[in-house]
């Protein structure tokens, strides 16, 4: 199995995918630290009237909102959510999708083209648009949330991995170890999941800043959980009708998410380079 | 014939030829009527050119592809039409190699752990057997134990083809089937891969199909040997009487057309001209007609049978 | 390199000297190491002779083609030293530009191995061979710089030249040439292929062709055919050849004279009769000695090829050599002139003949 020591090291030489590695890495402490760092972190439920709309300054370093909330603190305590609508959303879609792909690959005929067709279906429909619909009609809340984006997103899983396990089996170790009698449960668990892991963790990475992008538009549209929430996007809607004066208060969320995603999006990248170049690399050579 | 270890009787394969809208238009017969039988302990080889049908037969049988005619007889019992379960447990007694046994190796596997797989697959002996077992398979290849821990991509060429074989092997085999095992691999190296599998063979008492293009080689291991073109076998015999004295016409060609290290050059002799046809369009009656130097009317109408001459099985009019 | 060379010339005054390598080395830079993947190379090839360079894999037989015709991967490959000296000029001296246009096929043609990947799928045979003859064409202008996309095709020219095509074609025993050009590469089979490159190495009327082991990837009755014919052209046409191979059998079929490389070291290079009778390098006859042949034991040489990062210094076979001693390890054997056109390097070369070796 993959040595992580080894992929991190490697990433690390991969200038963006570096930055991509210390985006997210920051993102992740700054969820798991948000109490300590935060400097209000009452904030996110408490209201103070009297301060609201304040600018950056040295009380308040992001400035406050329409509530008098410090924007850093709720920023702060945002990513928490952000981080668990991407990982449970995206979790959910690699659950479903994944399973749904083996089986596509593994069978020939007319079951494996339904399935795909399906997906396709999935697929052709513009995300966000499926996943406004979803949330729509079952009322905003951080749960739909996750419904909507996880069955907008585990077409990409089941692709991809529809894909990496029809090419694997034309390999020759597939077609040996299925001819030294290993029944077809035991070569798709076994031997086919861990040879198409890499892809999956790449579209993973990349899958967490497209979903984290789309939750953003979600709750940037009132779909998302509901006040006092500290959701990302829905700060940014609440702070339409304060712009430009109050510039702060989109403009540390809005950073925030886009910091977030291209962090995803480098990492997943940096990730893919990474991995399966040096499987490929990694043949003995003959005299 | 029942003692016999492996049975053919006119076992058929073909492989559809589809146009771009997925409809059949015609077959490629890549078997098509194939009889042999091996006893055990033998080896047989199987020689013929690209598009004979060799390396179908050996998969064919293995039940990686499945026959559409004819049988398939292991041990007296009819394997061709098994039910997968039934099947995959021949697999412990049928095996097969590969041309790389190296690239049959999961690269994600440690090779302790390929080389437990079958004993896991279709044994129920506990660990410390099975490491026994995969001890003693190391060391009748000639690996150190210290492989165990390593993954293929850290061994070398030579060293994956012997894992890849005591893979195989952990299953204590009755017959192996060997794809073109020295296929694109140095002099040299060819010579001690086949040192290692006449060894092999003396050591578990095993029986092989050779299959292979390369004649020299098939002379030097095989005791018997059957010739196929286009998806027939054309002379069947003891290998020293077929090389002294090959009796179907394509088996006199196939001997001349190979090199020799000394006398006279072969080319200067050779004769056949054109190419094999297509495999999706056999010719009628001898399928060698269209090359053949003896041919005559009848080639076309008939087909001709194996037949017994002179201590060799032959497919022609004239022989 | 030391002592010999007078005797080694004198042992080549005699042959109308074509080709002449001399000390060639060449590096590869790989994420391993540097690894030496030519160590001095000498190699003589006359007008009109077909010289064969055999070697199991890793000798360096292919790189050595590559570095005569300037092919080699130009960020691996570093040339370090040494001569290829082609009718008179140094080849690695020269710039790029008169190399693509006055050597490169032209006066040195080459085949390659594989005949499935050798074309263009797009383009009909016709207009990649009437590409080629555009700027080789024995009638084309010498000197033309560099290649433009509007030069024009003089509509004379093109029509002698399609009818050399043709003949060409015809040599080759092409079924059908007319019709064959204007098909596209894939219907052919892989014998026919070879057909048609050996056509396009002799259609500009080359010196010398480079054939890199074009008939590995055939089968044996289309070999047998391809190595007859081939040898007829060149014998009929004067035409110099080196032909790399792998496989003794066919160096035997083809060649005038013989020469083994291993580890990226020439060994040995004799004429055929002598090569294959009376070999005096002790890898030669250990490799003509692992031939499976019908009755014999199999005879394998003990150990591995060297790897070319950490080469045994000296003489690279010592380590698996049943006759070295400590002088092989010093220093790699200079040239030494066994008899007129039989030139050998080794410390401890063998006079016997090979049935000798029991």
């Amino acid at each position: 199995m993959t040595n992580i020591w080894f992929v991190l090291t490697r990433l690390a030489r991969d200038r963006s995918a570096l930055i991509g590695l210390v985006l997210i890495g920051g993102l992740i402490l700054t969820a798991l630290l948000a109490p300590v760092l935060s400097t209000h972190p009452d904030d996110v439920f408490e209201l103070h009237p009297s301060e609201r709309l304040k600018p950056p300054g040295p009380a308040h370093w992001l400035g406050t909102d329409r509530m008098g909330a410090d924007v850093y603190s709720r920023l702060l305590f945002g990513a928490r959510i952000t981080i668990l609508i991407g990982v449970i959303a995206v979790g959910a879609a690699l659950v479903i999708g994944v399973p749904i792909g083996l089986v596509a690959g593994y069978h020939h005929g007319w079951f494996s083209d339904l399935l795909m067709r399906v997906s396709d279906v999935f697929l052709a429909v513009p995300q966000v648009v499926l996943a406004i619909a979803i949330a729509q009609t079952l009322g905003p809340s951080l749960p739909n949330v996750i419904l909507a984006l996880s069955v907008t997103y585990w077409p990409w899983f089941a692709r991809v991995v529809y894909a990496e396990t029809r090419s694997l089996q034309k390999e020759v170790f597939i077609e040996s170890t299925g001819a030294l009698g290993a029944s077809p449960w035991r070569l798709t668990v076994l031997h086919v999941l861990p040879n198409i892991a890499s892809p999956i963790i790449v579209r993973a990475s990349i899958g967490m800043g497209f979903t984290i992008l789309t939750a953003a538009a979600l709750g940037f549209l009132g779909l998302g959980p509901p006040p006092p929430t500290p959701e990302w996007g829905r700060t940014i809607a609440e702070s339409r009708e304060f712009l430009p004066d109050a510039w702060w208060y989109a403009a540390a969320p809005g950073l925030a998410i886009f910091l977030t995603v291209m962090g995803f999006n480098l990492l997943g990248d940096g990730l893919r380079d990474v991995l399966d170049p040096r499987l490929r690399r990694g043949t003995a050579r003959d005299g | 014939m029942s003692d016999a270890l492996l049975e053919l009787v006119d076992l058929v394969r073909y492989f559809p030829i589809r146009n771009a809208f997925g409809r059949r238009v015609a077959w490629l017969r890549a078997l098509d009527g194939v009889s042999l039988s091996v006893m055990p302990g033998e080896t047989l080889g199987l020689v013929g050119e690209s598009g004979c049908g060799k390396s179908t037969l050996g998969k064919t049988v293995m039940g990686i592809y499945a026959p559409m005619a004819g049988e398939i007889r292991f041990a007296g019992r009819e394997i061709g039409h098994l039910p997968k379960r039934e099947r995959r447990a021949v697999a412990k007694d049928l095996q097969y190699v590969y041309q790389d046994p190296g690239a049959s190796l999961d690269p994600r596997w440690k090779v302790v752990h390929s080389l437990h797989e079958p004993l896991k697959i279709h044994t129920t002996l506990s660990r410390a057997d099975r490491e026994r077992e995969v001890s003693a398979i190391l060391a009748a290849v000639g690996l150190p134990d210290a492989h165990l821990d390593l993954y293929p991509h850290e061994l070398s060429g030579g060293q994956q083809r012997r894992v890849g074989l005591a893979r195989i092997l952990t299953l204590h085999p009755r017959m192996v089937i060997l794809d073109e095992p020295t296929s694109g691999l140095d002099v040299s190296v060819q010579a001690s891969v086949l040192k290692l599998f006449r060894s092999l063979q003396a050591a578990f008492a095993l029986t092989y199909v050779f299959i292979s293009h390369d004649l020299a080689v098939v002379r030097a291991m095989c005791a018997r040997i059957a010739v196929m073109y286009l998806g027939k076998i054309v002379e069947l015999g003891d290998t020293p009487a077929v090389f002294e004295k090959p009796r179907h016409p394509y088996t006199q060609s196939l001997l001349a057309a190979v090199p020799r290290i000394g006398g006279r050059r072969v080319t200067l002799d050779f004769a056949l001209e054109g190419e094999p046809p297509n495999p999706r369009d056999v010719p009628s009656g001898c399928r060698f007609r269209t090359r053949c130097p003896l041919v005559q009317d009848v080639c076309a109408v008939e087909e001709p049978p194996l037949r017994e001459v002179g201590g060799q099985r032959v497919a022609c009019h004239f022989a | 390199m030391t002592c010999s060379i007078r005797d080694f010339a004198a042992a080549r005054r005699a042959m109308a000297e074509l080709l002449s390598v001399r000390d060639l080395r060449v590096d590869f830079v790989t994420d391993r190491g540097v690894a030496q993947v030519l160590d001095g190379i000498n190699l003589d090839v006359a007008a009109g002779e077909v010289v064969g360079l055999v070697g199991e894999s890793g000798c360096g037989k292919t790189t050595l083609a590559r570095a005569i015709l300037g092919i080699l991967p130009a960020g691996a490959a570093r040339v370090r030293g040494g001569a290829v000296r082609f009718k008179g000029k140094d080849l690695l001296s020269q710039d790029a530009a008169t190399l693509n246009d006055e050597v490169r096929g032209r006066a040195i043609t080459f085949i390659p191995q594989d005949p499935f990947t050798s074309f263009s799928p797009v383009f009909s045979v016709q207009t990649q061979i009437m590409d080629l003859m555009k700027w080789k064409s024995p009638r084309a202008a010498a000197g033309r710089r560099g290649s433009s996309l509007f030069q024009r095709y003089p509509r004379e020219r093109y029509r002698a030249d399609h009818a050399s095509v043709l003949e060409t074609l015809r040599a080759v025993q092409l079924p059908e040439p007319a019709r064959a050009l204007r098909r596209l590469p894939h219907e052919f089979s892989g014998g026919q292929r070879q057909r048609l490159m050996i056509a396009m190495a002799l259609l500009p009327r080359p010196d010398l062709i480079i054939a890199d082991e074009p008939t590995t990837a055939l089968d044996v009755t289309i070999q047998a055919q391809i190595l007859r014919l081939l040898r007829a052209l060149v014998k009929e046409r004067g035409v110099s050849v080196l032909f790399t191979t792998h496989d003794l059998g066919t160096a035997h079929e083809i060649c005038d004279r013989v020469v083994v490389m291993y580890a990226g070291q020439e060994m040995e290079d004799a004429p055929r009769d002598v090569f294959f009778e009376r070999p005096a390098h002790p890898y030669t006859r250990r490799l003509l000695a692992s031939v499976p042949s019908a009755d014999g034991p199999l005879r394998d040489i003990p150990g591995e090829v060297p790897s070319l990062i950490a080469a045994p210094s000296g003489c690279r076979f010592h380590p698996r050599c049943d006759y070295a001693t400590a002088e092989c390890g010093a220093g790699r054997p200079a040239p030494w002139v066994v008899a007129d056109t039989h030139v050998v390097r080794c410390h401890h070369p063998v006079d016997a003949p090979i049935e000798a070796d029991a």
